[in-house]
């Protein structure tokens, strides 16, 4: 098995896949387009990094797989990234053949001109070549030894960071004394320069090495202290989190607040539906309809336009918004009791199409305004502060994650919880165990849901108006990859499946219109690479192990170990 | 008044009439073996007691008081434990989990310590792997851990579902032996086996199922000396 994995021609398939992969990105239109966001001033941009990170990748994969020496390795990554070259110069050679445009609008001059160096089909050889040079870097990514290949490689992940928000970064850093000068050593107006990319990359890497070496010293002195000293720097380190939490928005600026409040709706959301699918087990397509009961209560009951009921404040509607979802999940959750797997899938599918069909239908026009949706739905007032913007909702936002994450972990450590792990492991044994499955069941829609009519509420303050199609399927999809690429049934996972899934494609404005092709493959990436998601729960974890020595007695489920020896 | 019993009950699955009318006593204290071919009706006939199933005419009773309209959870809570057919264990918890999860329906934390305890005692493998995850257990540890876990709601009437299934003679002789000791520390037993020698060993008396009619019943002895019996089942 382990040698055939190995031969040589599965060194030349698998790197002509990435070549073929290079092509593909490339006819999408991907690198042209994102060719535009340079990530070093006049080193390379977004759409060349992309094609040099898949010829490192090629040479990393092949190097990995195979056995033998450092020598063979780097043959191995070598001639992998020399294949992944020859893939993507048979797209140059195609485009001088035939008039490729006619089928790929995308197959521009201009790309051939990044693909080739600029030379046409002569320039056939020396994509071979970087490419080779590609897989060869790879090669040597795995065989340089921890200590150097980990603060080598966040010290090249933090200068693409820097490069690629180098805008916002410099949005944050426009101000004050100190700020301004750090601005100035790394940044010019255009971007990043390459001798602040340098910087970045030397400060990185020293600090990564040195925390590194220390870190253990660092662990060894905590663990060392009486008791209340280790809780006071527990403690310590949260408050910490909570004032980086705190700061966030007024460092970061508009618009970092409003992706903020936007992953923060998508984690309140993500918590629900970790809640049927993470803990109890139960699959939901329609989980957004949810959240458009919540956004409607609010927009209803407070809402100075014709459509508003009671112009209440966003305070007393809240809690209402909250039951009105609760009460929506039981009912959601009866006629679908006896209905397990796919057809539940089905079911709840129909269930999420339904809300947002009935909020769209002329017939409910007089209550729900149809397709015009509610508007006027004032801003939350607390004694005379108006939370005006994203700025501020990002407040509400984050009070409601955390109260919301507090609830679900207790939750889950509750007898209820436990008939939940019963009822996802196996619902007849579960019956037989003695756990009610009708209640815990309905429980899970009702809770579920009424996290996320918690964000929805949030979502109609924050827009001032609600519109059925906000609603649409594709949310309830978000969620659900959300809390898979984090982890299923890891509240952590929740909140780094939303950054991931929500943020980061907010903040990369360029892939919007490759938003669905990067997420298709993310997801796919993710599944072969780390099943478990990002952030797995234990068990998870513990499942994923099983090439480990099981059967040591006594010992406490390993704590935070990698999957990946 | 016996502890169990089923009056003519029958039930379908969908239009498969599946028990005719099955009549059977489990007094408290015994073992009874219920025996019969596949699809004879046996597991149907426990998934009927523990309420998953519901009988369309008959009546299930347990201690005279009839159950057969309750749903699962309440028939836990009356005091019947089901240790359900291919083990069905929680594959992805750990030993400790799983025996927990079958303590569901009880809140009282010192009687499961002890409970847990007792089972260990039964079985010390068990106590070994008490953190590790049960579905990396063998195959009779798997058992053992199912009929732990049914134990752990202290049930009066345990019915056991085929705890032999799959597993090699010699811990089938064991799974036997400790199933025979639990029935001397106090626990009612109904068992559904294939395996009707080893069955009919420890068994008090049996019932002989065939294509959902009870065909034979009687003590255990007299069983094991019935000619049909040993015909059919025992392969003598």
């Amino acid at each position: 098995m382990r040698t055939d994995r190995g031969s040589w021609g599965k060194v030349i398939s698998g790197g002509l896949i990435f070549g073929g992969a290079a092509a593909f990105v490339s006819l999408a239109g991907m690198v042209e387009a994102l060719g535009v966001r340079e990530i070093v001033i006049g080193v390379i941009d977004l759409g060349r990094l992309l094609l040099l990170l898949i010829g490192l990748g090629a040479g990393y994969q092949a190097a990995r797989r195979g056995i033998g020496g450092a020598l063979t390795a780097l043959a191995r990554g070598l001639l992998a990234g020399a294949a992944a070259g020859v893939g993507l110069s048979a797209l140059l050679v195609l485009a001088s053949v035939v008039n490729l445009r006619g089928m790929f609008i995308n197959a521009s001059p201009t790309l051939l001109e990044i693909i080739s160096f600029g030379r046409g089909t002569a320039g056939v050889p020396l994509v071979i070549a970087a490419g080779a040079v590609a897989g060869a870097l790879g090669a040597v990514a795995t065989l340089l030894p921890g200590a150097v290949r980990g603060p080598l490689g966040a010290g090249v992940t933090v200068t693409i960071v820097v490069g690629l928000f180098q805008e916002l970064l410099q949005i944050i850093l426009q101000e004050g004394g100190i700020r301004s000068a750090i601005r100035q050593f790394i940044f010019v107006p255009e971007g990043l320069p390459p001798r602040g990319a340098l910087g970045v990359f030397l400060v990185v890497l020293v600090v990564s090495a040195v925390w590194r070496s220390r870190q253990p010293v660092v662990r060894g002195w905590i663990l060392k202290r009486p008791p209340p000293q280790q809780r006071l720097v527990r403690l310590l380190g949260l408050l910490l989190a909570v004032a980086v939490a705190l700061l966030l928005p007024l460092a970061g600026g508009l618009f970092i607040s409003q992706v903020l409040v936007l992953v923060g709706l998508y984690t309140l959301m993500g918590l629900g539906l970790n809640l049927e699918v993470g803990f109890a087990g139960l699959l939901d397509l329609g989980f957004v309809a949810f959240f458009a009961i919540g956004a409607y209560t609010v927009g209803l009951l407070t809402s100075t336009g014709q459509y508003g009921i009671a112009h209440w404040s966003f305070w007393a509607a809240m809690p209402v918004a909250l039951v009105v979802s609760l009460i929506a999940g039981f009912l959601f959750g009866l006629p679908i009791l006896r209905i397990r797997g796919d057809y539940l899938a089905i079911a709840t599918l129909g269930f999420g199409e339904i809300i947002r069909l009935l909020a769209l239908s002329e017939a409910l026009r007089p209550w729900f305004g149809g397709s015009q949706g509610v508007l006027f739905v004032p801003k939350p007032i607390i004694g005379g502060f108006e939370f005006s913007g994203p700025a501020q909702i990002y407040y509400i936002t984050l009070a409601s994650s955390v109260l919301i994450a507090f609830v679900a972990a207790r939750l889950r450590d509750s007898r209820l919880g436990r008939a939940w792990m019963a009822m996802r492991e196996d619902e007849d044994v579960a019956e037989a165990m003695g756990i009610n499955l009708v209640n815990v069941k309905l429980l899970a829609y009702g809770i579920g849901g009424a996290f996320a009519g918690m964000g929805g509420a949030i979502f109609a303050v924050l827009l001032g108006s609600i519109f059925p199609h906000s609603f649409s399927l594709l949310i309830s999809i978000n969620v659900l990859a959300l809390i898979i690429v984090g982890g299923m049934g890891s509240l952590p996972g929740v909140v780094v499946g939303s950054l991931f899934l929500v943020g980061l494609p907010e903040l990369l404005r360029e892939f919007s219109d490759f938003r669905f092709l990067v997420y298709g493959a993310a997801l796919i990436i993710m599944m072969q690479v780390k099943p478990e998601g990002l952030w797995p729960a234990a068990m998870v974890r513990r499942e994923l192990h099983k090439e480990e020595p099981v059967g040591v007695v006594a010992e406490e489920p390993a704590a935070v170990e990698r999957v990946e020896a | 008044m016996a502890l169990l019993d089923l009056e003519s009950v029958h039930v379908y699955y969908g239009n498969i009439h599946a028990l005719k009318g099955i009549s059977l006593t489990v007094e408290e204290g015994e073992i009874v073996a219920l025996l019969g071919a596949n699809g004879a009706g046996k597991t149907t006939t426990l998934r009927t007691i523990s309420g998953l199933l519901r009988p369309r005419e008959g009546r299930v009773r347990l201690r005279g008081e009839p159950i057969d309209t309750l749903p699962p959870h309440v028939i836990v809570y009356k005091g019947i434990g089901h240790a359900p057919e291919g083990r069905r264990i929680f594959a992805r918890l750990t030993v400790e989990e799983n025996l927990k999860m079958g303590a569901y329906a009880r809140s009282d934390a010192q009687g499961i310590r002890d409970d847990m305890d007792r089972v260990f005692v039964l079985f010390p493998r068990l106590k070994e792997r008490i953190a590790q995850v049960a579905g990396t257990l063998s195959g009779g540890e798997q058992q053992m851990l199912a009929i732990g876990r049914a134990l752990m709601a202290r049930p009066r009437l345990l019915l056991l579902d085929e705890p032999s299934m799959g597993l090699a003679p010699v811990l089938v002789e064991q799974i036997f032996e400790t199933v025979k000791s639990i029935n001397q520390q106090g626990t009612t037993i109904l068992l559904v086996e294939q395996n009707a020698y080893m069955a009919l060993t420890i068994a008090h008396r049996g019932y002989v199922l065939q294509t959902g009619e009870i065909a034979l019943s009687g003590r255990a002895e007299e069983l094991q000396a019935n000619e049909e019996v040993r015909r059919a089942y025992l392969g003598g």
